[in-house]
């Protein structure tokens, strides 16, 4: 069973050409915009236009501030579980062709994940405090 | 429509991926950890028992229950079950005492016989991971221990490099053959004469390199000493012996069948590594005054002579390898579980000079230390003996005398550093009262551990035997 | 049409920086980055031999290679929150309990 069809030799990457198009008028309106108003601007400056900018209110804190660890734990069962779910892609794109095996076996492989799951939650990993 | 291939000779496998899932779901209901050791021990018999019953070849060769395979399974599952056993006190005694400490070990075994079944390149890496992934967390399992921190960071990042330089040797081998299958890699490497093909090589030096650092030889060892000296005790006596039976193993299969037309070539690169590990291990172990590092340099040391089997390229060679790790998983373990014994609340143990006067307060204790290691040492009639001499006979059969007379002068030289600690046992007096840490579940780890050296070291004959039946049952896919 | 001797370069390229990287960088989270970098290396190499080869194997193990590197990169970052809680560096310089 071949995944991949077309030949190499006969690829031309034609179809692509609106996207570049498209990423080069970004990009020169991106500098475009920058250049035109670095010419017209006028240039004053004082103390509160160089502080961070904080939706108006005076900044609290250091910028460098310690994330709570707490973050971290979830971002990583994050990456895990959203990572696994590559698998389901291709299983998903041929699965009417590959019948009741390829069914049972994601199962399974769902089930594993779902243990993790269950062992994550019961280990109070999704709980904030 | 995809049939359903053949579950039979996977049966071993998916048992344990059920028992470890298991053991993990349990651990948040159980709160006597005990109980969970028990039930791993337990697991891992019952895997034990599938694993002598099955044969065959699944999923379009992927996955290969042979003889070779079955034989491995067998000491990593051994060397599970004594290391659960001497864990059960002492991880109380560290104050971790946790559950899912069984369930990473059980997961890493899998590993491990993953790695032992692979007939694919693919599923190779994935049994390296799975086994490499438990163990590292297992490495840092003393959370509270700045040590054991420090052995899971070196360990993961040499680890992981590893493991990238083994997947770009696969992706090398694989562009230039087409196929992930070993016995496919080989048809292609000797159908087209890819012998002199310097991409090839890159991919054969990868793999050295790789499987290097898995089994810790020389110069890829020096995670070994810091990571064996600051994980738990009991995880270094696991990962001593089950992860370098099990780099072995793969690298058994990956060099002689998949390389097997290339044998002139990585020989000319393993000779030189073999010696190096034994001369590394051997020298710098006498300079050692903690006895886990000491046993780390020893650990490095044995996979030089271990290596000689597969120098060898024999199936004579492969049979004295594995009947080499058998005896190795014997020993060590029942070198560690000695060490564990000497730990108690707020004593180490650690220290070589700890051992000063053992016999006089503990004389059993110390008869068993002294027999691990006149094994280690090669001293007849322990185990220890016998498994040097198939690996060197081999390796003499094969044309490889001088090597042989190299291996025998390191060996010579490590018996001043293993019999030291002889010496400090019986010839000294004890400096201070050590008071040791017993439990059934040690006791019975040591007694299965002294008895396999004895017994193997008496009667050896059935376990070469063993070994090369294993070999001819099915090597080669 | 881009040649497979390309890809192949690119792909040695950022390996190769992955392992430079690796060996000369001191923090541990620029390590494990560099492993990263190594990994996507392989990856690209995987994909474009897959694709010049008309075999999907190529494929199949890259996925495998990323899922694996997400397991990784969790079990990389507890270690190294366990290792900062306990002793508040990421140089691997400053990590010398066990020598000999």
């Amino acid at each position: 069973m071949r995944i991949i069809t077309g030949m190499p030799g006969q690829y031309i990457p034609s179809d692509y050409l609106p996207i570049l198009i498209f990423m080069m008028i970004a990009t020169a309106f991106g500098l475009g915009t920058l250049v035109v108003c670095s010419i017209f601007r006028p240039r004053r400056t004082y103390a509160e236009k160089l502080t961070p900018y904080e939706s108006g209110n005076p900044p609290i804190g250091e910028p460098r501030m310690r994330f709570s660890v707490k973050f971290y734990i979830i971002a990583m069962l994050f990456v895990v579980f959203d990572v696994e779910v590559v698998f389901l892609y291709p299983w998903a794109v041929v699965f009417d062709k590959i019948g009741l095996f390829a069914y049972v076996e994601m199962m399974l492989f769902i089930f594993i994940l779902l243990v993790g799951y269950i062992y994550a939650w019961k280990k109070d990993a999704f709980t904030w405090d | 429509m995809v049939e359903f291939p053949p579950l039979g000779p996977v049966m071993p496998e998916i048992l344990m991926t059920g028992f470890a899932l298991l053991i993990l779901v349990l651990d948040l209901v159980i709160k006597r950890k005990e109980t969970l050791a028990f039930l791993s021990v337990a697991a891992a018999a019952v895997v034990m028992y599938a694993v002598l019953g099955t044969s065959g070849v699944t999923f379009s060769g992927m996955f290969a229950a042979d003889g070779y395979s079955m034989f491995f399974k067998l000491i990593f599952l051994l060397s599970l079950i004594l290391s659960i056993l001497i864990s059960v006190k002492y991880i109380a005694i560290e104050r971790v005492n946790y559950g899912e400490y069984y369930s990473l070990m059980l997961f890493s075994t899998l590993g491990m016989m993953i790695m032992a079944s692979a007939g694919d390149l693919i599923v190779l890496y994935l049994g390296i991971e799975l086994m490499a992934l438990s163990t590292y967390v297992l490495a840092g399992f003393i959370r509270h221990a700045v040590k054991s921190n420090e052995a899971a960071v070196k360990y993961f990042l040499l680890g992981a490099f590893a493991s990238a330089l083994l997947l770009y040797g696969i992706s090398l081998l694989y562009g230039l053959t087409g196929t992930t299958d070993i016995k496919g890699v080989a048809a292609y490497i000797s159908d087209n004469g890819l012998a002199g093909n310097p991409a090839l090589m890159l991919s054969v030096i990868l793999f050295v390199v790789a499987f290097g650092f898995k089994i810790a030889a020389a110069p890829f060892h020096m995670w070994a000493p810091d990571v064996y000296e600051g994980a738990p005790t009991s995880i270094t006596a696991f990962m001593s012996v089950g992860p370098k039976a099990a780099g072995f193993a793969a690298m058994g299969r990956v060099f002689l069948i998949a390389f097997a037309s290339l044998q002139v070539q990585w020989a000319a690169i393993l000779i030189p590594l073999a010696i190096v590990t034994m001369a590394v291990g051997n020298i710098i172990a006498i300079s050692q005054t903690n006895i886990k590092r000491m046993l780390a340099y020893s650990s490095i040391a044995h996979a030089g002579y271990a290596l000689m089997g597969v120098i060898a390229g024999t199936p004579e060679g492969l049979a004295g390898m594995m009947s080499y790790l058998l005896i190795y998983a014997f020993m060590n373990i029942g070198a560690f579980a000695i060490i564990i014994m000497l730990r108690s609340e707020g004593f180490s143990g650690e220290n070589i000079s700890d051992y000063e006067g053992l016999s006089k307060k503990h004389p059993v204790s110390a008869a068993l230390m002294l027999i691990f290691m006149f094994s280690l040492t090669g001293i007849p009639p322990t185990a220890g003996f016998i498994g040097k001499f198939y690996v060197f006979m081999a390796a003499v059969n094969a044309g490889y005398t001088w090597l042989v007379v190299v291996a025998v002068i390191f060996s010579a030289i490590s018996a001043f550093f293993y019999m030291r600690i002889v010496m400090y046992m019986y010839m000294k007096e004890p400096r201070r009262e050590v008071e040791l840490t017993t439990s059934p579940a040690l006791g019975l780890a040591l007694a299965i551990s002294a008895l396999g050296v004895l017994v193997i070291g008496v009667f050896p004959g059935r376990l070469l035997d063993l070994a090369r039946i294993a070999i001819t049952l099915g090597w080669g896919l | 049409m881009v040649e497979l001797q390309w890809y192949l370069y690119l792909s040695a390229a950022v390996f190769t920086i992955g392992v430079f990287g690796f060996l000369t960088r001191r923090n541990i989270i620029f390590m494990f980055i560099s492993i990263e970098l190594m990994l996507n290396g392989v990856n690209i190499s995987l994909v474009s031999f897959s694709h010049y080869l008309q075999d999907p194997r190529g494929q199949i193990l890259a996925f495998f290679v990323i899922t694996v590197a997400a397991a990784e990169a969790a079990i990389g970052l507890a270690i190294i929150i366990s290792v900062f809680r306990n002793k508040e560096t990421v140089y691997v310089d400053e990590m010398t309990e066990t020598k000999g």
